[in-house]
């Protein structure tokens, strides 16, 4: 977490300062505010990691000398299948192509979607296919 | 389905002894007999694939997918070539011709480039590398190849609605790309497709970051994991840069197509270089997204057939990160030619990135210097890339200088340099990472004569194609031309060019030819056929359905070469200065006279 947080940290850092440079150099706020999301993309998530580095027990996947008895048991819970993304994808495909074809696409996109998204909450919380 | 899945049994290395004690590539979890524990039981044949979230199949499908799209793509490219063949040539119109090398541009850059990479090898080989089953959220995953499919459909047949497909180029210029200039549902569906997939490599983003930040093997520390994972990660956190800009970019010019805004038309108010801001914010962070998952392939590839460790592995961390931060600050050194960039500030940053490549090309040469090096195809195409990337990277540093940069701007010296950059990494980087996983991926090998003959073909046709481009453009052509005077003088080099595209063309059928043969003719591959040193080449080829039943001691970056070779082992083989130091002292403390 150290590492990971440090190096996000770092590359935040360095857009904030060549932002900086920019804005003073340059006066131009289209670069200068995307230089400055970016610098805010590494230094929250970075400071958040780094927060949290030193408060908790480091991964095991961050132990130089971890074995893998060190992480046994169970890692997570992961889908072996869904249908729900293949749906939830077609649902967003029609949602774009209502855009160019007109609203008549928009109830099957609505449906789509709205069912690929409650199918997928529902198969999480029950941990199986339903 | 959901499965619960507990941590693999780790296997403790034998005594010394080397591959030969196993076989040819050492050994790997097949050796202590059948695990069923991890069988995956789910539907069958296409609902199978519809439905799976297994990181292996979803990359898969991507490669697949995108490898269809470079193959309609380079089509164009050779029906551009024919037309640029003769002066006079009237193979297609200029409609039409607009069309193929927006489209060409498109398919290459959006749908095939970086999708083969994020979304199909890493998506792959990353999980395997840190030791995780899967992708850190699955379905996530399997939603964004669906995504990507979607966006690559509406894009390439936008061909058929009326008015045909987009025209304007692959970087859509306003206000080229305005309703006035480019109407037509082709445009529509060209922008709406980058949307789709846009938000898909943003998932892919999201996925690759968060499974080498939580998912590595106990004892894979993030210096420890292999560079190829370590350039997948830091794409990644690109990914999640310049993506977000581009699809803010889009939905502000959908708006002025269709909703009255003027964000980026002078008429009302707007300002049309707001586009080539936000679209480069985007674009050139894209380059690095294309290179350098490319240079991490290339970057296991050859210790593998140097059998040497990686010269400089943390210079090699350092400089990915370097380009990746610089990467993001060059943006306007596309548009140097407008007139209201700050040239040294963007000049200055794009010479920088300079340094960190060539750390990269030093550290690539260390790696070979004094190995045993043995020129099988995934290192010839290796290789390949380092000429080809090294020429297109040259010629790169010219183009940083502005005064050279308005003399060469918008002609056929730039799209041979960024052809020989992009093709040296996509194509020959790729097709070494392809031939190099191949086995791993399908458990069966592909032939060493025809490997090699498709890269022959491949690296004579790149040169003969892109040199005399370079030229060209120094004589003047412009880009994006589809026609030329006899008395200009090119008729020669774009003659040559051609035939160099048509002998690329050619080498393919080497390739369909290899892949025919090893599925008709399997010669199986083992575990670690190349006897490589990375976790990926541990598990059975191809893996089980969560990557691994068991897992070596993971105490340096190469963890399964340290499993073959217990007589090479060595405790954090690039470690740390403690470690160093307790290594120097030790024979000095044993031969001490007591």
């Amino acid at each position: 977490m150290r590492v990971n947080g440090s190096f996000l940290a770092v590359i935040g850092v360095f857009f904030a300062v060549i932002g900086i440079v920019y804005w003073f150099w340059s006066y131009e706020d289209a670069g200068f505010l995307m230089l400055m999301g970016s610098a805010l993309l590494g230094i929250l998530p970075g400071g958040y990691y780094l927060w949290w580095a030193k408060r908790m027990k480091p991964l095991e996947g961050d132990e130089p000398e971890a074995t893998v008895a060190d992480g046994a048991g169970v890692i997570d819970s992961f889908p072996g299948s869904s249908i729900w993304p293949f749906l939830l994808g077609l649902g967003a495909f029609f949602a774009t192509m209502t855009f160019v074809f007109g609203l008549w696409l928009a109830p099957i996109a609505a449906a789509l979607g709205l069912s690929a998204v409650i199918g997928a909450v529902v198969e999480s919380r029950r941990g199986g296919t339903v | 389905m959901t499965t619960t899945i507990e941590s693999p049994e780790l296997i403790e290395p034998e005594e010394p002894g080397g591959p030969d004690a196993h076989g040819p590539g050492g050994h790997g979890p097949e050796d202590h007999g059948p695990d069923h524990a991890h069988e995956h039981h789910g539907p069958t044949g296409i609902l199978n694939w519809i439905t799976s979230t297994d990181h292996k199949v979803i990359g898969k499908s991507y490669m697949i997918t995108s490898l269809v799209l470079f193959f309609i793509s380079g089509a164009m490219a050779l029906v551009i070539r024919g037309q640029l063949a003769d002066p006079t040539s009237s193979l297609v119109n200029f409609q039409t011709y607009n069309e193929l090398f927006t489209m060409h541009g498109s398919l290459m850059l959006y749908l095939f480039a970086g999708p083969f990479a994020f979304g199909g090898l890493a998506n792959y080989i990353v999980p395997l590398q840190v030791g995780a089953p899967d992708m850190a959220y699955p379905r996530l995953n399997a939603l964004s190849y669906w995504l990507y499919l979607g966006g690559s459909s509406m894009m390439t047949f936008s061909f058929v609605v009326a008015g045909g497909a987009a025209s304007f180029g692959w970087v859509a210029y306003a206000p080229l790309s305005n309703s006035i200039n480019s109407p037509g549902a082709g445009t529509d569906m060209w922008l709406l497709s980058l949307g789709l997939t846009g938000f898909s490599a943003i998932f892919t983003g999201v996925n690759l970051v968060a499974t080498i930040f939580y998912l590595r093997a106990p004892g894979m520390t993030m210096f420890r994991v292999p560079i190829f994972s370590w350039n997948m990660l830091v794409t990644g956190i690109l990914i999640l840069i310049a993506f977000p800009v581009l699809f803010g970019a889009v939905v502000m010019l959908f708006c002025d197509r269709h909703f009255g805004t003027h964000i980026y038309s002078v008429s009302g108010g707007g300002v049309p270089v707001l586009w080539q801001h936000l679209f480069w914010f985007f674009g050139h962070p894209e380059v690095y997204i294309l290179a350098l998952p490319y240079f991490g392939i290339v970057t296991d590839i050859i210790p593998a057939f140097s059998r040497k460790p990686l010269f400089g592995y943390r210079g090699m961390v350092f400089a990915t990160l370097s380009i990746a931060a610089l990467s993001t600050g060059v943006w306007a050194h596309h548009m140097f030619t407008t007139g209201v960039v700050l040239l040294p500030f963007f000049s200055l940053l794009s010479y920088l990135i300079a340094v960190p490549t060539g750390i990269k090309f030093f550290n690539w040469i260390g790696t070979m210097w004094g190995g045993q090096l043995s020129f099988q195809t995934p290192m010839l195409f290796s290789m390949g890339f380092l000429f080809a990337f090294l020429m297109g990277g040259v010629t790169g540093v010219l183009l940083a200088s502005p005064p050279v940069d308005f003399m060469t701007h918008d002609t056929y010296f730039v799209v041979a340099h960024f052809h020989q950059v992009l093709i040296g990494t996509t194509v020959f980087a790729g097709f070494a990472g392809f031939y190099f996983w191949y086995p791993k991926m399908f458990g069966r090998m592909l032939n060493e004569r025809l490997g090699k003959l498709h890269f022959w073909f491949l690296f004579v046709g790149f040169w003969v194609t892109f040199v005399p481009q370079y030229l060209v453009g120094l004589r003047g052509m412009p880009r994006r031309i589809a026609d030329y005077l006899p008395t200009n003088g090119w008729t020669f080099l774009n003659e040559m060019s051609t035939v160099g595209a048509m002998i690329i063309g050619f080498s393919f059928l080497f390739f369909f030819v290899n892949l025919v043969t090893s599925w008709r003719n399997p010669v199986p591959a083992g575990d670690n056929p190349w006897d490589g040193g990375a976790l990926e080449w541990f598990t059975s080829s191809p893996p089980p359905h969560h990557n691994f039943t068991h897992l070596p001691p993971i105490r340096s970056e190469r963890p399964t070469w340290d499993y073959n070779h217990p007589e090479h082992r060595k405790d954090e083989s690039h470690g740390d200065k403690r470690h160093r130091e307790h290594e120097q002292k030790e024979p000095e403390t044993v031969g001490a006279p007591s």
